[in-house]
């Protein structure tokens, strides 16, 4: 029942775009139609549900400090956290490039127009995020599961929302300067206040 | 005469002045008209979380100019050694690495700071400027020249993030550097001035970069299409 708690949680309240400001980038710039907005998201949430589990065997069982004491008493002492940045990253591009060979051959047709954004998960701060959220609330496995994948949902949600809104923006006038990048921004700010609403409810 | 003027093209071709036309640009661009964030939209993620108070900004920004400096120096240093195929997992490794240091440095030295920036100070390897500029100007140029670029574009980041800090935190917290500044008016002249918990939050930080990405184009005159 915790682990359900921290889904509902990461997807709603820490939501990891308007509560953190997680992987905006590629969130701003393949918002742009619904349906590449809905490949890349599914890909996030993949992505993110496989890789904060396994970051959270990695850091428990080789990173932490003790961790290695299943090699052998000489080893309790070792504390090799500060390798956790590099380790992180080098799953998440593996898995991205997994990822990436996946898609090339089950839809040939999200994969060409997803192109350039689909590598470029590799440097979504939302991936290494969770990853250090993860490891900073001390969450267990299960819990680390759920996080990851409720994490990946809410940064679904938020990118669809965004590119349907942005859609119909097409059609309306805005002001020179605030088209494009401005008026998605204080777009974004808007459905952040909505977002905010989910604060009140105790899980 | 002719062999002379020749000669004198030759030896003063290669030595370009330090700040030439050219290389005074890779300062200025990124500051206004090719900003890394308000323009070229990247970066944007693990900027804005720590925006809320102005000094976590300030030690931020310093942590990004010095990883996108010195990422770009040593990737443009072995810019004709790297296999084209895993040069991402080798710059990605240089990068994690500069960030390692500035987290153990941090954690050393300034371990208040470090808890209040904590797992942001990690993000910076996920930064889009960073690989950004090693993807698109490191792998392509001089060292000099690359380290000149990695400064505009950090001092680029660094004055937006510090604008959009101050507005939240002058907005949100009444203060500015932890100056009091609602305070000392309020003492001043017996006028109390509300704060605005809006700017606390992280929809207050989109909000300031909307508008200020608003009157920046206004200005400049650059049009999205």
């Amino acid at each position: 029942m915790e682990a359900f708690n921290i889904f509902i949680k990461s997807a709603f309240i820490d939501n990891m775009i308007f509560a953190y400001f997680l992987g905006m980038c590629s969130f701003l710039a393949v918002s742009k139609k619904v349906s590449t907005a809905v490949g890349l998201g599914a890909a996030v949430i993949f992505v993110l549900t496989i890789t904060v589990p396994i970051n959270w065997l990695l850091q428990e069982y080789v990173l932490k400090e003790g961790a290695l004491t299943w090699m052998g008493a000489d080893f309790e002492s070792i504390d090799l956290s500060f390798l956790s940045f590099i380790m992180f990253i080098a799953i998440i591009a593996a898995m991205v490039q997994l990822v990436e060979m996946v898609i090339e051959k089950v839809s040939p047709a999200l994969y060409g127009s997803l192109g350039i954004f689909l590598p470029l998960i590799a440097v979504n701060c939302a991936i290494l995020g969770a990853s250090l959220f993860m490891v900073q609330r001390d969450y267990t496995l299960v819990e680390a599961t759920a996080y990851g994948s409720g994490s990946g949902f809410g940064w679904f949600l938020a990118i669809i929302a965004l590119a349907a809104i942005r859609e119909k923006l097409k059609y309306s006038n805005v002001p020179n300067g605030l088209k494009g990048l401005g008026i998605t921004m204080i777009l974004t700010g808007l459905m952040g206040i909505a977002f905010k609403s989910f604060i009140g409810i105790v899980l | 005469m002719s062999t002379e003027t020749l000669e004198q093209a030759i030896v003063k071709e290669p030595s370009e002045p330090l700040f030439s036309k050219r290389r005074k640009k890779f300062i200025t661009d990124p500051l206004n008209d090719d900003n890394p964030i308000t323009i070229q939209v990247l970066g944007i993620c693990s900027a804005l979380a720590v925006t809320v108070k102005m000094q976590p900004t300030l030690v931020m920004s310093i942590a990004v100019v010095f990883v996108v400096v010195f990422s770009n120096l040593i990737i443009s240093l072995m810019r004709n050694i790297i296999p084209g195929r895993i040069r991402i997992i080798v710059q990605l490794a240089i990068v994690a690495t500069l960030v390692t240091l500035v987290s153990e440095f941090l954690k050393a030295y300034l371990f208040d700071m470090y808890k209040v920036l904590g797992a942001f100070v990690g993000l910076i390897i996920t930064n889009c400027i960073v690989m950004g500029r090693l993807e698109a100007f490191a792998m392509a140029n001089k060292a000099y020249d690359s380290v000149l670029d990695g400064l505009g574009s950090g001092f680029g980041y660094a004055w937006i993030i510090l604008t959009v800090a101050f507005f939240r935190e002058l907005l949100g917290s009444g203060s500015v550097f932890d100056f009091p500044v609602y305070g000392t008016i309020q003492n001043l002249t017996g006028f109390a001035i509300p704060t605005n918990g809006l700017m606390v939050d992280s929809i207050g930080a989109f909000m300031v970069l909307g508008i200020i990405i608003w009157i920046q184009r206004t200005k400049n005159g650059y049009v999205e299409h």
